[in-house]
């Protein structure tokens, strides 16, 4: 007996020694994350920012379009938040999508996939020929995100369960000492579901603090408005009872978007919820608040419309 | 060998010796539960290795979609707790994070079957093997006695990949001994017939002995097949048992449909058709009493086995 509890004694030494080593190894090789070595610029300028999720707005109506079908409604209300986290706030590594040190990033709402992809492509993780075949036969480009295209972290599409991947991250990284941040996004629609509050009670209890949300509060789930469907409000009083710290912004903000997050680095115990109020369809006047463009791909006439105001900077504010 | 001889063992005391025992070889295996670890065995763990341990309370579509979040970040993670709980409430969260993304997730359930006993219907699983296995990627193991409930844990452990294993409550008679050994994916042939095959699972296969050694009085020489991986099937094993036989009767703790008895009849349609009698409940649930009661009860002893055994050779003699 004695002699196998010092024989496991020495695997866990072994064992202990090994990752040591191994971290050393990562580290020297900028697998890890190191203050020294930024892959990909962070210090863009707002004005930037909403440059780059104009762009990317183009691509959710050009993408969803080329398919024929797919979520644009809810890909354009997150798309500044999508944008700010890839190209500004999020450490990740277009070229070397699993690098150890990337923050994790998990799309709860896994419909906004063409938003979700089109951010991708334009952080460089595959080419738009690539994102151009979502939704078609033998694509890695999937109808809801998928592990299979690079930079996809977590396979989603049946809502409620991103948070509790966030959880499992979050338990994993903080037994580990990895200090990357876990950030998920989840739809309005989507504190529907009774596994978001087990999962926002385990996470508070658990004092998940290296746990950021964004809720992307666009009003609008797939059969009609949130208020009539199932009322959710008061969501930011709901988030906060079940023990996180919430901060509310406008989800079009990119200084709001920007500024909460880091915030929320700053929280000790807690994971933060952030809600962003968006427009459901924002930035295509005739999709803003409008259900229809929920789960429906705009047509011919609609996406050369769509286009002409995007590359205009209209849309209704 | 006397009923007096047989020794009784838990299936659910050997699963947490082998987790602590895992536990100490490996740092990145982590345990959760859903509010039932005294009974799963897992509290175990929880003693040795609390800061490895989650108790997620009763919420168990969280708990196997945070095991998937750990196995992503790298942990070996065993979720435990009753079958009916952690198969049925999360169907959708296993299938979505587990298997789609192939995740390192061990899914142990206790408590399975009608020998749940005094709990009844609603606590006593019988259709959990078949939602698994209808899963892609999704291994189904259920071993037949304590001492392979510990060898399958540690062989879960060291196979990669989403895997389901299930066990019951009660205390089930010993069949494998010391020699044996236990492999995912391998069927091991307990006692060889020439009339007809008893291939089983879980504690039923000690029946389906009992049933072979009352089919030799009749003067039917049975084999006995212990089936401990639902999921990848031995076919191999199926095959030669059709060959050598001529005829099968399967014998699981569950639902006729979708369980062993139908992944062995796709097995011998395919490969080499022989007559195949399923023996387990009969598309029904279950209701309150002791274990060995309601096994009778619904069919499951060892004088039903015999009885359908020798009607299934029957029927080949008038096939031939």
């Amino acid at each position: 007996m004695a002699d196998q509890s010092e024989a496991s004694d020495f695997v866990v030494h072994v064992d202990q020694l090994l990752k040591k080593i191994k971290y050393v190894y990562l580290f020297a090789t900028n697998q890890v994350w190191n203050p020294l070595f930024e892959p990909l610029p962070r210090n863009r300028t707002y004005e930037e920012l909403e440059r780059i999720a104009r762009e990317v707005r183009k691509d959710i109506i050009r993408v969803t379009n080329a398919a024929g079908s797919g979520h644009p409604g809810g890909s354009l209300s997150s798309a500044d938040i999508l944008t700010a986290l890839y190209f500004r706030l999020l450490k990740h590594d277009p070229k070397n999508p699993k690098w150890e040190g990337r923050d994790i990033f998990i799309l709860s709402k896994g419909h906004a996939a063409p938003g979700y992809y089109s951010v991708l492509a334009e952080a460089g993780y595959f080419s738009k020929e690539e994102l151009m075949t979502l939704r078609k036969m033998g694509s890695r480009i999937q109808g809801h995100a998928h592990t299979d295209v690079p930079g996809v972290e977590v396979s989603t599409g049946s809502l409620g369960q991103g948070l509790s991947i966030a959880n499992g991250f979050a338990l994993s990284y903080r037994l580990d000492g990895r200090s990357q941040r876990i950030v998920a996004l989840l739809s309005d629609g989507e504190n529907d579901e009774g596994q978001t509050w087990e999962a926002a009670m385990f996470a508070s209890f658990r004092r998940l603090d290296n746990i950021t949300i964004y809720v992307d509060r666009n009003g609008i789930q797939n059969d009609g408005f949130t208020k009539d469907i199932l009322d959710t409000s008061p969501l930011e009083e709901k988030w906060r009872a079940f023990g996180w710290n919430v901060i509310v912004i406008d989800g079009h903000s990119m200084k709001q978007i920007v500024e909460a997050y880091e915030a929320s680095l700053k929280v000790k115990g807690k994971p933060t919820a952030i809600i962003a109020n968006t427009v459901k369809g924002k930035g295509v006047s005739f999709m803003e608040n409008n259900v229809a463009f929920h789960g429906k791909a705009p047509n011919k006439e609609e996406t050369v419309k769509a286009l002409a105001e995007l590359d205009a900077g209209r849309g209704s504010q | 060998m006397s009923p007096a001889a047989v020794k009784m063992e838990s299936q659910r005391r050997e699963y947490g010796r082998a987790l602590v025992e895992l536990g100490a070889r490996n740092r990145d295996i982590v345990v959760l539960d859903a509010d039932l670890s005294v009974s799963t065995r897992t509290a175990d763990f929880g003693k040795a290795y609390p800061e490895r341990f989650f108790n997620c309370g009763v919420s168990e579509a969280n708990m196997v979609t945070t095991a998937a979040g750990l196995a992503m970040a790298g942990k070996l993670v065993f979720a435990s707790s009753f079958a009916v709980f952690l198969t049925g409430l999360t169907y959708n969260q296993i299938r979505q994070s587990i298997a789609y993304p192939r995740t390192n997730v061990k899914i142990v359930a206790s408590h399975a079957g009608l020998s749940v006993g005094p709990d009844g219907a609603t606590h006593q699983m019988l259709e959990d093997v078949g939602l698994m296995r209808g899963l892609p990627n999704m291994t189904v193991v259920v071993p037949a006695d304590a001492r392979e409930t510990y060898q399958a844990t540690h062989a879960l452990a060291s196979f990669k990949g989403p895997a389901y294993m299930r066990f019951g409550r009660a205390d089930v008679p010993a069949i494998s001994d010391e020699g044996s050994d236990f492999a995912i994916g391998r069927a091991s042939m307990l006692r060889k017939g020439a009339d007809v095959t008893l291939i089983g699972c879980g504690q039923l296969v000690h029946t389906c002995l009992a049933a072979a050694r009352q089919l030799e009085t009749e003067g039917i020489s049975a084999s006995v097949v212990n089936m401990s991986t639902i999921k990848p099937l031995d076919t191999g094993m199926v095959d030669r048992c059709a060959r050598d036989t001529g005829a099968i009767v399967t014998v699981e703790e569950h639902n006729i449909i979708n369980g062993l008895g139908d992944a062995v009849c796709s097995a011998v349609a395919a490969h080499y058709p022989v007559p195949v009698t399923k023996i387990g409940t009969m598309d029904t649930f279950g209701e309150s009493g002791e274990a060995g009661e309601l096994l009778v009860k619904y069919g499951l002893s060892a004088e039903q086995i015999a009885m359908k055994a020798a009607r299934t050779v029957e029927t080949k003699k008038r096939m031939r």
